[in-house]
């Protein structure tokens, strides 16, 4: 199956064959170094290979014609909608927007299954990690590959009390990296703590096999703590029980990767905590590779703000070190991920590295004084925290103890610490002492083993006793499509079959034809007023689920910021729908032997009491592609210039017509100006004569042409646009 | 469940031994600790097992998660996980002459269990 940019992905030929299908590969891919890389008018230094198909920032598709530049950071993007046919379109879309790593949120309650999920139930909060939805995922992924042109990551979680479960699961079907740290199921999971070591030991073994990166759970305690900031020397105490055990069940350093936060968010003065707890951290875990996730801590419905706090980190990631740059959306504090602001967030990522570009080769963090006294001192913390776990006899003593979560900063303890029995939790008592004929016949398990019994020629080749694992031989992997009739993805599909077969369409957020739309308003009155009002506003539009999703003061009585989400109960048949056709356009080489043969002239000016000049000039300008590299000549009047100066210039200079910049829109006052420019033309005899053409970012075409213009332009116009127009006018004019 | 009792922060008395260490001094310290803190977990997963674990290996074997699960119930309620599931399958397989897949289908359906635990329990071969 090969896809093609113009055509949306066959979902249900993706879902169809699965039983056949193998992934192409295993293992994961980092970013391929490109340093000097030139696109475009620049270099970069810390770039990787381009895509063969993406989409860059918009300033980069306005002003540059899409470089897209690529930083050398893996970026993440976490997709979680609860229905992973629809999660499918979205991978496609981060992938186009840089994404290389695709993580998938599990339901809940998934930790707490004990055996694999199957077939294609829906989830709440993420999706249940099924053979057949990682199956799908890997599928479409391998096209959508193939499609930019670079090795995309799939993630999920091994965790849980199916952890071991998962993993081979995944090691079979080709998931290049998960989330794999017993410290997570005792703390947060409440699973059993002598099981999720046990079972943490084979699920490593296995992910160990299958080459994946793994990425530990210690941002949990950041996210859980009452005070983020003071759990720093924890942190550091958990990625090492992690790091450390993964290496030596036998996973190779480079693949075992810290989840590391910035603990602190702005209004705390987040880098002095932020950059010296990052040094620690590379101090230390020399080797290992850093994932920097962001910080959801202090994540409030503030889009804006949630951005701000992960640019913020990232600078953190460049002034230190960061192998996996994860994104978290913009909306996690409000919803779960929405389509569009997984895109906004890896774009968030991609212009921030981009754009701290060759950064550490001008500056340098200092290697005395504040920062490297506060990371040593963070440091000696973890240090003592250690000495005391093996004090009190160990890990699982310490767990008992309260030791973890505690929100003061180590050693000091404020009582409040999650404390778990050795003989509690999901999962307790079993476990199982293996015999001294403990024997399982598979590749990359971990422990006793005693295949001597069996002979020989089998130590270190397990599975030569049943002719090859699942590992080795796949056709031995049992498939199953679905276990439940009504919970799938064929039913799911089925009732929104419409918008799959016909050109029908509604808004949405995360699932096909949701309708879920969001409408930002401002209500000039307080708060609480503003909240009810906007709930009625949204209702008179006919919305229905009306919830408001974010709320700001502006002033406590002059108004209040609000964001409201709700549902339409209408769709367009887009076949029905008039659109007009594009605007044709003539070549650079039509245009200008047409010029050339009869020359053209021009007068031009921002009109009105407007002093914006960039519009036109880019319009203008040889060097921004604008109509003078046809030959075009413009006498440019400048800025605030009157309709009525505009008009005698062109009567004056015989030019052949006039271009009126208009920015400014208050009131309608860019239309009034328009039309002025023509009722003056004709007062003064020449508007037959004079093609008349206006532009402006708040310029509609249809409105301008109702205003007296030959014709408008809006945002996005180019200089063969204009160009066009005026050969085409002109010859009308003269006919 | 709340943890730990309350303490003051102790930092400066605390670190007295670690304060003329070398940053290099201290990172292998760090990761001497650490490896006192996770070489007896290690031990313990090296010398046990759990139904995941076991499940983990039926599934490799060949076994459908719906397969695995009553596999290894039927070896725990038996007293016979200790030997491995897998073992237990393998050995059956040998015995009856019998695939890996015939042999655990069998067992599924309660069939040969009193076989293997007198297999594994009358202790021969």
């Amino acid at each position: 199956m090969t896809i093609k940019a113009t055509e949306k992905l066959d979902i249900r030929a993706i879902i169809s064959d699965l039983e056949s299908y193998a992934p192409k590969r295993r293992g994961w891919t980092w970013r391929k170094p490109a340093p000097g890389l030139k696109l475009g008018p620049f270099e970069y230094a810390d770039c990787s290979e381009p895509l063969k198909n993406g989409i860059g920032i918009p300033c980069d598709i306005q002003y540059f014609g899409n470089l897209d530049p690529q930083p050398l950071n893996s970026i993440t993007t976490e997709i979680a909608s609860g229905r992973f046919e629809d999660d499918i379109r979205r991978m496609r879309m981060a992938a186009w927007h840089g994404a290389d790593h695709i993580m998938v949120i599990r339901t809940a309650g998934q930790s707490h299954f004990d055996g694999l999920i199957e077939g294609s139930p829906q989830g709440i909060g993420g999706i249940p990690i099924t053979r057949k939805q990682v199956r799908a995922h890997r599928k479409a992924l391998d096209m959508i590959e193939e499609e930019v042109g670079r090795h995309i990551n799939y993630h999920s979680y091994v965790s849980g009390v199916a952890g071991p479960d998962v993993a081979v699961m995944f090691a079979e079907e080709g998931v290049n990296g998960a989330h794999q740290d017993p410290q997570y199921n005792v703390l947060y999971r409440n699973v059993n703590m002598v099981r999720s070591f046990i079972d943490a030991a084979e699920s490593k073994s296995l992910m160990a096999w299958a080459d994946m990166a793994q990425i530990d759970g210690a941002h949990n305690a950041n996210a859980t703590a009452r005070e983020a900031w003071k759990v720093m020397p924890e942190l550091i105490v958990q990625h090492a029980i992690n790091s450390k055990y993964s290496e030596k069940v036998g996973m190779k350093r480079e693949n075992i990767c810290l989840s590391t936060v910035p603990p602190s968010a702005s209004p705390a003065p987040a880098l002095k905590f932020d950059l010296p707890y990052a040094v620690a951290l590379r101090d230390f875990f020399e080797g290992y590779r850093m994932r920097a996730q962001m910080n959801t801590k202090y994540i409030t419905s503030s889009s804006r703000e949630a951005t701000v706090t992960h640019v913020l980190n990232m600078m953190i990631s460049k002034l230190t070190s960061a192998d996996i740059q994860s994104t978290i959306t913009p909306d996690e504090g409000r919803n779960v991920p929405w389509h569009v602001y997984n895109i906004e967030a890896c774009d968030t990522a991609k212009q921030t590295f981009v754009g701290m570009d060759a950064l550490m080769d001008m500056v340098e963090l200092k290697s005395e004084g504040f920062l490297r006294e506060t990371a040593r001192e963070l440091k000696e913390r973890a240090v003592l925290y250690m000495e005391e776990i093996l004090e009190v006899g160990g890990y699982f003593e310490a767990v008992e103890k309260g030791f973890f979560v505690d929100s003061a900063k180590y050693p000091e303890r404020n009582g409040d610490g999650i404390a778990r029995k050795i003989d509690g939790g999901v999962g307790a008592g079993a476990v199982f002492k293996r015999e001294a004929d403990y024997m399982a016949p598979v590749t990359a398990h971990y422990g006793y083993n005693n295949l001597e019994q069996y002979g020989a020629e089998f130590v270190g080749a397990p599975s030569k006793l049943i002719d090859g694992c699942t590992l080795e031989d796949r056709s031995k992997i049992v498939y199953i499509n679905e276990l439940d009739e009504n919970d799938n993805v064929d039913k799911r599909i089925e009732e929104v079959a419409k918008y799959y077969d016909t050109n029908v369409i509604k808004p949405e957020v995360q699932w096909l034809a949701d309708g879920v739309v969001t409408i930002d308003l401002f209500l000039p009155t307080s708060k609480r007023k503003a909240e009810f009002a906007a709930i009625e506003f949204a209702k008179k539009m006919n919305l229905t689920d009306v919830e408001v999703i974010h709320l700001e003061v502006m002033h406590p009585a002059e108004g209040t910021r609000v964001q409201v989400k709700g549902v339409v109960g209408f769709e367009l048949d887009l076949d029905k729908l008039e659109i007009p056709p594009e605007p044709e356009v003539l070549s650079d080489e039509e245009i200008r032997a047409i010029i050339e043969e009869k020359p053209m002239l021009l007068v031009a000016a921002t009109v009105g009491e407007d002093e914006h000049s960039v519009g036109m000039r880019e319009i203008i300008d040889i060097k921004h592609g604008g109509i003078e590299k046809y030959g075009i000549e413009v006498e440019y009047l400048g800025t605030s210039v009157p309709v009525e100066k505009l008009v005698d210039a062109a009567i004056e200079l015989n030019a052949d017509g006039i271009l009126a910049s208009t920015i400014i829109s208050h009131d309608d006052v860019h239309y009034k100006n328009m039309k002025k420019l023509h009722e003056y033309a004709i007062e003064k005899g020449v508007r037959d004569k004079l093609c008349l053409a206006a532009g402006g970012t708040q310029v509609t075409p249809e409105i301008a042409r109702k205003n007296g213009m030959d014709e408008g332009f809006g945002r996005g116009t180019k200089g063969v646009n204009l160009a066009t127009f005026l050969v085409k006018c002109r010859e009308e004019k003269q006919k | 469940m709340k943890g730990s009792e309350r303490r003051a922060d102790d930092f400066q008395s605390r670190r007295e031994h670690l304060k003329n260490m070398t940053d290099e001094q201290l990172k292998d310290y760090f990761w001497q600790l650490t490896e006192k803190v996770v070489d007896p977990l290690l031990e313990l997963a090296r010398t046990h097992t759990t139904p995941s674990v076991e499940r983990s290996v039926l599934l490799r074997m060949g076994f459908s998660s719906l397969e695995a699960k009553p596999l290894v119930e039927g070896a725990i309620d038996r007293g016979l996980i200790g030997h491995g599931t897998g073992n237990v399958i393998y050995r059956i397989a040998k015995e009856k002459n019998i695939s890996i897949r015939e042999a655990g289908l069998a067992l599924i359906e309660g069939k040969f269990w009193d076989d293997a635990v007198t297999m594994f329990k009358g202790g021969n071969r």
